[in-house]
């Protein structure tokens, strides 16, 4: 263990409400060339005509710093922070509910999150949802990533049999997106958590998320094997860019795996819409 | 732009009838940004015998709640929400005489077939082309439910908004049909 390093909380403060400014107004690089390779690839004039709308969308948002899409999100942020870091004048959660609420506000982002009751609006965006992981070292790694509403209502957990195997998990996602259909704002990109618990599942597939588009699976080639398949089938479906016919009708399927109990298979499904948002930064 | 058909709200009977699945649209004119939470105040307004906020004949509803208007702007990002949402209310209103919707994904069994029975028509607009589609809007003002937020009722002045026919007077659905085309 190395010597403890204080962090300023109002750093992390600042660079939460960094990462989400530029989050909701500049999508990123890897998006953007995903939705040009779609492009060139959609057989849908239609199809075509929408992914081109996209594209300029995504100009036109940069150019204004305006919200790409309406729906900037719940405020998700994962912290991977070093085990030798000490967060000095105040408390890490509220550091980071800090900067949400101030990107929130000066980026003129919607605020989107309410009492599941009363549905009252909490009339800042937080709180935020926090995922905190005790690493090695001595930085801070934060990601935020703006969640949409629409597609995140089309993302489920199911507990399947352990004996469905890889043919039974891969007709279980390409129903779940079927059953989506045009509500999450294809092309989507399918998240997919296979094992752990049942939380942890839905934790892997949020993740899963973060990976750039068009890097593969280093990890496990049966995973990029699985991905790849699972791709080629919802692509097969036809529903295409928003639904409306074509052969685009996801970007990319990313899967994680954990081990999982002997008696269980935890398979989340976490649909992320074409505007996929995360930044991340170390300090 | 080239294919597309030019129309105005309000809507007429035969005007909607004359829209079907697949078409594309340019829609113009007046149209009122409700969702989840002013969909069911409108409701409960009817349940108590009372008018609602604003004339709902030959009207079009467009499902969205915008980010907020940035100073010297007239609106932020705007764009559709999913659709389903509205479905247990959507009857109702077409009952009022609403005409048209402006929403994303598919629609219940009980919508459609009421929009062939109240003559009305559901449109697709793209989603997540919100800074694009800002564009499209001319003006903004608030009709009823301020407290909500960014779910309060707004009249939005709109022009050229490409839009697309979902499902139609006759019973139609481009969703489906998209899907049965690439299974044959």
């Amino acid at each position: 263990m190395g010597p403890i390093r204080e962090i300023d909380s109002k750093l992390i403060t600042e660079t939460v409400k960094g990462l989400f400014l530029e989050a909701n107004t500049c999508l990123g690089a890897d998006v953007l060339a995903a939705l040009q390779i779609s492009l060139a690839r959609e057989e849908s004039a239609l199809g075509r005509q929408v992914l081109a709308r996209m594209l300029e969308n995504a100009a036109v948002a940069r150019e204004e710093s305006a919200p790409i899409c309406q729906d900037t999100g719940l405020a998700v942020v994962f912290v991977e922070i070093g085990q030798d870091v000490h967060v000095a004048g105040g408390l890490l959660n509220d550091a980071i509910e800090e900067g949400v609420r101030q990107a929130y506000g000066e980026g003129f982002f919607r605020k989107s999150v309410c009492d599941p009751l009363s549905r009252a609006n909490t009339g800042d965006n937080t709180p935020a949802v926090i995922h905190v992981e005790m690493v090695a070292g001595d930085r801070v790694h934060l990601t935020v990533m703006p969640k949409g509403g629409g597609s995140e209502n089309m993302s489920s957990v199911s507990m399947l049999l352990p004996t469905a195997g890889r043919e039974g998990i891969r007709r279980h996602v390409v129903e779940a997106v079927l059953k989506a259909g045009a509500n999450p704002c294809p092309p989507v990109i399918v998240g997919v958590g296979i094992g752990g618990s049942i939380e942890e599942s839905l934790i892997l597939a949020k993740k899963s998320l973060l990976r750039p588009l068009g890097q593969k699976n280093s990890r496990d080639k049966r995973l990029n094997d699985l991905e790849q398949d699972i791709l080629a089938d919802v692509n097969r479906m036809g529903g295409g860019p928003q639904g409306f016919g074509g052969t685009v009708s996801a970007l990319a399927v990313h899967v994680e795996m954990k081990p999982c109990h002997i008696a269980s298979l935890p398979v989340a499904v976490n649909i992320q819409c074409h505007v996929a948002r995360h930044r991340e930064a170390i300090i | 732009m080239q294919n597309y058909r030019s129309i105005k709200t309000p809507l007429t009977d035969d005007l909607c009838a004359s829209l079907h699945a697949g078409d594309m649209v340019l829609l113009s004119g007046e149209v009122f940004a409700a969702r989840d939470a002013a969909h069911r105040r409108l409701q409960e307004t009817l349940q108590r015998g009372e008018a609602l906020p604003f004339d709902i004949r030959g009207a079009v509803i467009f499902y969205a709640g915008p980010s907020p208007t940035r100073p010297g702007r007239i609106i932020g990002s705007i764009g559709p929400t999913t659709s389903y949402r509205m479905d247990p209310f959507a009857p109702l209103l077409m009952e009022q005489g609403m005409k048209g919707m402006i929403g994303k994904g598919k629609r219940s069994a009980e919508v459609v077939a009421a929009m062939g029975r109240y003559k009305a028509v559901y449109f697709g607009a793209i989603g997540g082309i919100a800074a694009l589609t800002a564009r499209c809007v001319r003006s903004a003002e608030l009709v009823a439910y301020a407290d909500l937020g960014p779910e309060a009722i707004l009249r939005l002045e709109l022009v050229d908004l490409p839009v697309f026919v979902i499902n139609d007077t006759q019973g139609r659905d481009l969703y489906e049909e998209a899907l049965k085309r690439s299974k044959t």
